[in-house]
């Protein structure tokens, strides 16, 4: 008993030692991820002094960093009566201006419309948007106009349905393994502790946050020749991650358990350590979000009708192999079998002999270094900031209860099934409700089948 | 460091508008956690039904205000009832999983850019509260003059909010006296041994889920009504944390413990607030900007909140005033 205010101090300690070292390493380099400001690009045209008003824009592309000038590009301005009234062509820095006829109280309140010819295109670049060759501008102030056309990859917004939907399946695939490698470690520490972990996603932007503090050390690491920062860091922070979750194990939720707390009390402790642990990410790492100096943006590859990126590649087989080494290790090693017998029932599996502290302290570090993994990943694919694990909690909750709360496979499942879930089904409800989506399954499948898909059909209430 | 006026705006804050819309949103809570053992993690979302009920009712619909309450206080019982089909069924961390989603659909549903027109996306909506800015009689700011005062409208909603939660405890205390308020207890306690006894438990749990959450929705109209305006960050997950903590604080199962907790912990809150701001503030702060800037002296507050909530569940489940028999807590 007396055990208890030292052990919490220990992890209070270590959180803060922790977190001193990651801001160390943060504030050493907090120079500079590249932005999108290309010296050589997009050289505003000098103020004039005349009264006429002038449509600017400057194309860039992109695709290279610093983004480079898109020239001799050739560009039409029609009013709103269909007549033709001035062209241009972009120059060496990418920028067009073009002079609208007449004084500037002649143009206030009318309507232009900017034409891009897409034939004067380059080789090779395309617009990001295809249909948006042409924008509509209304002038209600006396003031010059700077217009942007986006110029990347052509994305599948132009294709057919069917390519559009291979597309999104491809970004799904990527997410719902990043979903199942968090959902599988939640799963695992609830099978065998009981735990519904709300600060699972904090353990998961930790991993993220510990990647972060090694790709942002000045200097970059090689070996011959490679850079590999980046596999530096997803190292590291999958160290870190065990080692952040051993600690967790040790110094809360072991000591909890212990002395009889009930599950309900441990949600709620959870729930406060979740806010503790995100706001002391967010004093580390302030409220920005963040990129891994690697492949921030790199080429896609065209298979086929769709675009991969080398990331997605790398995402997709790491993870892959992650998965598959857990889940051969429950269902093979003695130790996983151990694991499935505490899931099952604690107190029999501790009278056959099993261990069962040390069996969940290894779910643990397990647990937790999936989802520091998933971390790191997720923020390879769409970069992170300190509530990225909070943002995607839910969606990890959704995937382990629709697949069946503590069963390994059944996380897998059901992470696959809401990643698809929500990237593809932004083929036919608004983006900004995916999420929203995917919630909605969850309640839909716990109302039919409350057990999960692979759970077993057990009595849930 | 200016004593004077941490003291004074952190009491400004513990006794304002904003403690007694937690103290509503806790009372709800307080029914379902504190006394049936329900875990509703949603409790933001029968905030948003409440407070965007009304809000659109006058200014997207441009009808009555006073029917828009009423259509609140129906909207979020309908909420209850659709989330309670579903999880009362169930164990208590599927009850709480999916509150808690429900209240994240709710939220991002309203602040979406397709429903714009109805419910103002992620600006949300103004100018709804003339009917009842309108009943105003205080003129001037309001107060113990030197010690705290509040500005005329801050004070009518204040006075408004209190009274409803007054009546709101007044009412929790006469039903858990009642055989009805007994049998919620004995749910808690021991479901199955109620269920022996012939109780009907989904349906007792069902009640107790929809009286708390209308009294969440009536926390959402004075949350509305105390911005003036409404908008979609209102009702975050971290909305429902913060009114756990304020149950917590206070004591679960215990009439007066929302009433306590909330006056505690926004005092708390607003004063480690303006204590780490005037600390980091000015020419020469107290803490060295290197250590701490005023962007990081801001987390301060929600970072010891967390702690503190852990802390307060280790070792008081209780709260301050609550008693431990009362609540032993407990899903299998």
């Amino acid at each position: 008993m007396h055990a208890r205010p030292r052990s919490i101090a220990t992890l209070l300690v270590a959180l803060v030692t922790t977190v001193l070292v990651m801001s160390g390493s943060g504030s050493a380099s907090a120079a500079p991820v590249p932005h999108a400001t290309g010296s050589s690009a997009c050289t505003k045209p000098a103020p004039r002094d005349d009264d006429t008003i002038h449509i600017q824009g400057c194309l860039t592309d992109t695709r290279e960093k610093p983004p480079k000038a898109v020239s001799g590009v050739k560009f039409s301005v029609i009013d709103d009566s269909g007549k033709n009234v001035g062209e241009g062509t972009s120059n060496d820095s990418g920028v067009f201006d073009i002079a609208l006829p007449g004084k500037s109280i002649d143009v206030l309140g009318n309507t232009y419309t900017v034409k891009l010819d897409k034939k004067s295109l380059p080789e090779g670049a395309a617009l990001r948007n295809p249909k948006q060759v042409s924008l509509k501008v209304t002038f209600n102030l006396s003031s010059d106009r700077f217009v942007t056309f986006p110029i990347g990859d052509a994305s599948a917004a132009g294709a057919g349905k069917a390519t559009q939907g291979l597309q999104l399946a491809v970004g799904g695939l990527v997410f719902s393994l990043l979903l199942a490698m968090a959902a599988l470690g939640l799963s695992m520490i609830f099978g065998t502790t009981g735990l519904t972990n709300f600060a699972h996603g904090e353990l998961i932007t930790f991993g993220a946050l510990a990647a972060y503090g090694v790709d942002a050390l000045p200097g970059t690491i090689h070996v011959g020749g490679t850079n590999i920062t980046l596999a530096v860091a997803i190292a590291v922070a999958a160290i870190a991650s065990a080692a952040f979750g051993w600690l967790n194990e040790r110094t809360l939720w072991g000591p909890l358990r212990r002395r009889g707390t009930g599950l309900v009390a441990m949600m709620v402790v959870s729930i406060g350590l979740s806010i503790f642990l995100r706001n002391i990410y967010q004093y580390l790492a302030g409220a920005g979000t963040h990129q891994y100096s690697q492949f921030s943006s790199p080429r896609p590859w065209h298979w086929g009708p769709v675009l991969v990126t080398p990331k997605d590649v790398f995402i997709v087989i790491f993870s892959v192999l992650v998965l598959t080494s857990v889940v051969i290790a429950l269902q093979r090693t003695k130790l996983g079998k151990a694991t499935r017998a505490v899931a099952d029932n604690p107190a029999l599996a501790s009278a056959t002999g099993i261990n069962v502290d040390r069996v969940i302290s290894v779910v643990w570090i397990v647990g937790a270094m999936l989802a520091g993994l998933s971390g790191v990943l997720l923020g390879m694919s769409q970069g992170f900031d300190f509530q990225i694990g909070f943002k995607i909690l839910l969606l990890v909750f959704a995937a382990t209860v629709l697949g069946g709360l503590g069963t390994a496979w059944g996380a897998i499942v059901g992470a696959m099934v809401i990643g698809l879930f929500v990237e593809v089904s932004t083929l036919f409800i608004p983006a900004e409700l995916k999420f929203v989506g995917a919630l909605v399954v969850l309640i839909v499948v716990l109302l039919i089948r409350p057990q999960g898909l692979l759970g077993k059909a057990q009595r849930v209430g | 460091m200016d004593w004077h006026a941490i003291f004074s705006q952190a009491l400004q804050q513990g006794l304002g508008p904003v403690a007694a819309v937690y103290c509503l949103a806790a009372i709800g809570l307080n029914i379902h956690f504190g006394y049936t053992g329900l875990l509703n993690f949603g409790q933001a979302g029968f905030m948003a039904v409440g407070g965007y009920a009304v809000a659109s009712f006058v200014a997207t619909w441009g009808l009555s205000f006073w029917l828009g309450c009423l259509v609140a206080l129906v909207a979020s019982a309908i909420l209850g009832l659709l989330l309670g089909v579903p999880t009362l069924r169930l164990r208590a961390d599927y009850l709480a999983i999916v509150t808690i989603a429900a209240a994240e659909i709710i939220r991002q549903t309203i602040g979406s850019v397709t429903l714009l027109k109805y419910f103002g996306g992620q600006d949300g909506l103004q100018g709804f509260n003339q009917s009842f800015a309108k009943l105003n009689p205080f003129t001037g700011r309001i107060g113990i003059p030197g010690v705290v005062t509040w500005r005329p409208y801050d004070f009518w909603v204040l006075l408004v909010c209190w009274a409803l939660a007054a009546l709101a405890c007044l009412m929790v205390w006469a039903l858990m006296r009642s055989p009805w308020g007994r049998v919620l207890k004995s749910i808690r306690e021991d479901e199955d041994a109620v269920r022996s006894l012939g109780k009907n438990v989904y349906a007792y749990k069902m009640q107790s889920l929809v009286l708390g959450g209308v009294i969440g929705g009536v926390a959402g109209i004075m949350s509305a009504l105390q911005h003036s305006a409404i908008n979609p960050s209102f009702f975050a997950t971290d909305t429902t944390f913060f009114a756990y903590t304020v149950l917590l604080v206070g004591g679960a199962a215990r009439v007066l413990g929302p009433v306590a907790g909330t006056v505690i912990f926004w005092f708390l809150l607003s004063f480690l607030d303006l204590f780490f701001g005037q600390a980091t503030g000015g020419a020469d702060p107290l803490i060295p900007a290197s250590i701490m800037n005023s962007n990081q002296a801001s987390l301060m507050r929600f970072i010891l909140m967390g702690l503190a909530l852990m802390l307060l569940m280790i070792y008081r489940p209780q709260g301050i005033f609550g008693d431990r028999r009362e609540l032993a807590i407990d899903a299998r």
